[in-house]
């Protein structure tokens, strides 16, 4: 457990860096720090190591001050991760890994095993990689041995500052699920800054929100995105806000008010897959294939809806290669104008069983298009808010 | 005597008559480049380190080397002399001097070029700033440091052929004996090795300097 009691920072410029810092860090548990740029997450961060040392207040480690351990000695029981160049060029992937055992003075054979172990539990083959320098690496293999190299000699703690933020949003990714999985096996104390918020929520345990120099909120990933707590930790999970003043009315009828107001104008898709009437049967299927659709409405030039096309209809006359798309579509059953509130749609799409609804406007121009998961979308984006709502109007009356 | 003429071969036939005189000079010469520049490594290198330990200090270390380097040779060798008596000492001590500016200034910026990243990776990981400095920082600036030896070795081997003005030895002996004697014969014997170990040094420590290049260092060895 790491806790912070009181602790202030300031450069000696005299910025402020952090102000009243309290927090307490479980043992095993990933803690996100996040917020925007030079909030002071990696200020923070690094108090815990010992890189750098608060104006005032205090840290402990399992209750003891960390001010009474000699730095370099706290810091090899810490594992430190960084963005993007950490691992020292001139070594090898091996002895990079292997610098913290080797000032623990552990013997060569240990070390060795350690090191094949590690590479291992980061998907990397040892054979190969061992011998091998940091730029012969890619950014992701580099970062994997970034994290072994900190878990080396099995620290309890290991602090990560934003490692993967340097890397392309796949390595990204699959690094990201790699650390969740990693921390199921070894359960380590894990402080990881990022400002990225769908990473926090993928990795964390716990998110700390921080904005200028102080912790806005935290908690569980779960309980911040279903009650944040103010604007700007809603800003910041980018949650679309459905309110905007009448705070004195009944909570209750505000969410009606709001489900009733919501329109199929929020919620539908502006860039359905269309296709031109003239296509042939073969171009619509490449179209399907591309946008991952199983049917397509076909528009003329100014947009005007002329009816839809379904992958079955259009192999049903695959053979028929003069066929074009005009020949096998047929007309639309159902649509919503704009503005339309969204429960009606919904209640069209399930009593006529609809997978989607198109928007259409006055001169018959395909505007937009309901699906179910535009649906589902736009729940997720509001739903928390709602619930928060609803939680505190039953507060209220009880 | 300037109608005297001589060949390739005469100047072969001198120095392998020679051959022994010569090969004192050659490594008397030798000697006092590597221990000059040698005592040059050993001081300047912590000076270079020092330097980057204290700014302010750093304007005084680089501003006294550089002084030391622009006055001229002989003026420095004959001042060292009054000091030192006459001797290879007192070439030693002025090679010394010579050699310092290139080595501190380049283990100075050597040092200071080392990326910020490395330098917080290591202390985040726990070295000592010894078993930073030892490990990161100075395999980080060697191509630096090398560079600045080959800048000091360079200008030390040229120095030291003008030792003999001060009671020194080395090829330099040879030199201005033959300008005495105005026999080109016994100057080209001793200019011509002058200028061999000149190159050859430049080419040795230019390959170091590039094979010392750890930035991109790659696990075969490769060709570019
Ligand atoms: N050594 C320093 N001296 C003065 N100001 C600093 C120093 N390090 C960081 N800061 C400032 O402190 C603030 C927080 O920095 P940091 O913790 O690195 O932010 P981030 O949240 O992006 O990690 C920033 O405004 C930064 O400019
Ligand atoms: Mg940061």
């Amino acid at each position: 457990m790491i806790e912070f009691q009181q602790v202030n920072k300031k450069y000696d410029d005299g910025f402020q860096a952090l102000t009243d810092i309290n927090l307490t860090i479980k043992k095993g548990e990933l803690t996100a720090f996040i917020g925007p740029s030079g909030c002071g997450k990696s200020t923070t961060m690094k108090h815990i190591n010992r890189l750098i040392s608060p104006t005032s207040g205090r840290i402990f480690i399992d209750g003891k001050d960390i001010s009474e351990y000699h730095p370099v000695e706290l810091r090899r029981n810490i594992g430190y991760v960084i963005q993007n160049v950490g691992l020292f060029p001139h070594m090898t992937i091996a002895k990079n890994i292997a610098i913290v055992p080797q000032m623990k003075n552990w013997d060569k054979a240990k070390i060795d095993a350690r090191v094949t172990e590690l590479l291992k539990l980061v998907n990397l083959d040892p054979d190969t990689y061992r011998d091998r320098y940091p730029s012969e690496l890619s950014g992701g293999q580099q970062q994997r041995v970034g994290v072994a190299r900190a878990l080396a000699a099995d620290p309890d703690i290991i602090l990560m500052d934003e490692p993967f933020s340097a890397l392309d949003p796949i390595t990204r990714e699959q690094l990201q699920e790699e650390l969740v999985r990693l921390q199921e096996d070894v359960h380590k104390t894990i402080v990881f800054v990022t400002h990225d918020m769908d990473e926090a929520i993928k990795i964390a345990d716990t998110i700390v929100l921080m904005k200028d120099g102080q912790i806005v909120q935290s908690g569980s990933p779960e309980a911040i995105l279903r009650r944040p707590a103010n604007d700007f930790v809603r800003s910041f999970i980018g949650q679309k806000r459905i309110h905007t003043n009448d705070k004195d009315t009944n909570a209750i009828e505000n969410e009606d008010d709001s489900l009733s107001m919501t329109t199929v104008d929020e919620v539908m898709v502006t860039q359905p897959a269309t296709t031109s009437p003239n296509r042939g049967l073969a171009e619509a299927i490449k179209i399907m294939e591309a946008r991952k659709v199983d049917s397509l409405f076909v528009v003329d030039k100014n947009r005007t809806l002329l009816g839809i096309v379904s992958i079955y209809r259009v192999l049903n006359s695959y053979g028929d290669e003069s066929l074009t798309v005009k020949d096998v579509m047929k007309p639309i059953g159902y649509q919503v104008e704009p503005g339309t509130p969204l429960p009606i749609a919904v209640e069209q799409m399930t009593n006529h069983r609809l997978t989607n609804l198109a928007v259409v406007d006055d001169n018959g121009r395909l505007v937009g298009l309901i699906t179910r998961g535009s649906i589902v979308k736009h729940l997720n984006e509001v739903y928390p808010a709602m619930i928060e709502r609803f939680a505190w109007s039953l507060g209220e009356e009880a | 005597m300037d109608s005297y003429q001589w060949s390739l071969a005469d100047l072969f036939s001198y120095m392998s008559r020679n051959s022994d005189l010569l090969w004192e000079h050659f490594l008397s010469h030798l000697y006092m480049v590597v221990s000059g520049v040698g005592l040059a490594i050993v001081l300047g290198i912590p000076l270079g380190v020092l330097c980057t330990r204290h700014e302010k200090l750093a304007k005084v270390i680089l501003g006294i080397t550089s002084i030391l380097q622009v006055i001229p040779s002989l003026a420095l060798l004959v001042l060292l002399m009054l000091v030192l008596g006459l001797g290879s000492k007192t070439v030693i001590v002025g090679l010394l001097f010579y050699s310092l500016n290139p080595i501190v200034r380049n283990t100075y910026i050597g040092l200071k070029q080392v990326d910020a990243s490395y330098i917080e990776a290591g202390r985040g990981i726990g070295m000592s700033p010894f078993q930073l400095l030892v490990k990161v920082r100075f395999p980080l600036s060697l191509p630096y440091i090398i560079s600045g030896l080959r800048i000091a070795a360079v200008i030390a081997i040229g120095v030291v052929t003008i030792a003999p003005l001060v009671g020194g030895e080395g090829l330099g002996r040879e030199i201005y004996a033959g300008i005495n004697n105005q026999n080109p014969l016994r100057i080209y014997a001793g200019a011509i090795p002058a200028a061999l170990i000149a190159i050859v040094a430049d080419l040795v420590l230019g390959y170091f300097q590039r094979k010392l290049n750890f930035a991109d260092r790659k696990s075969s060895p490769s060709t570019s």
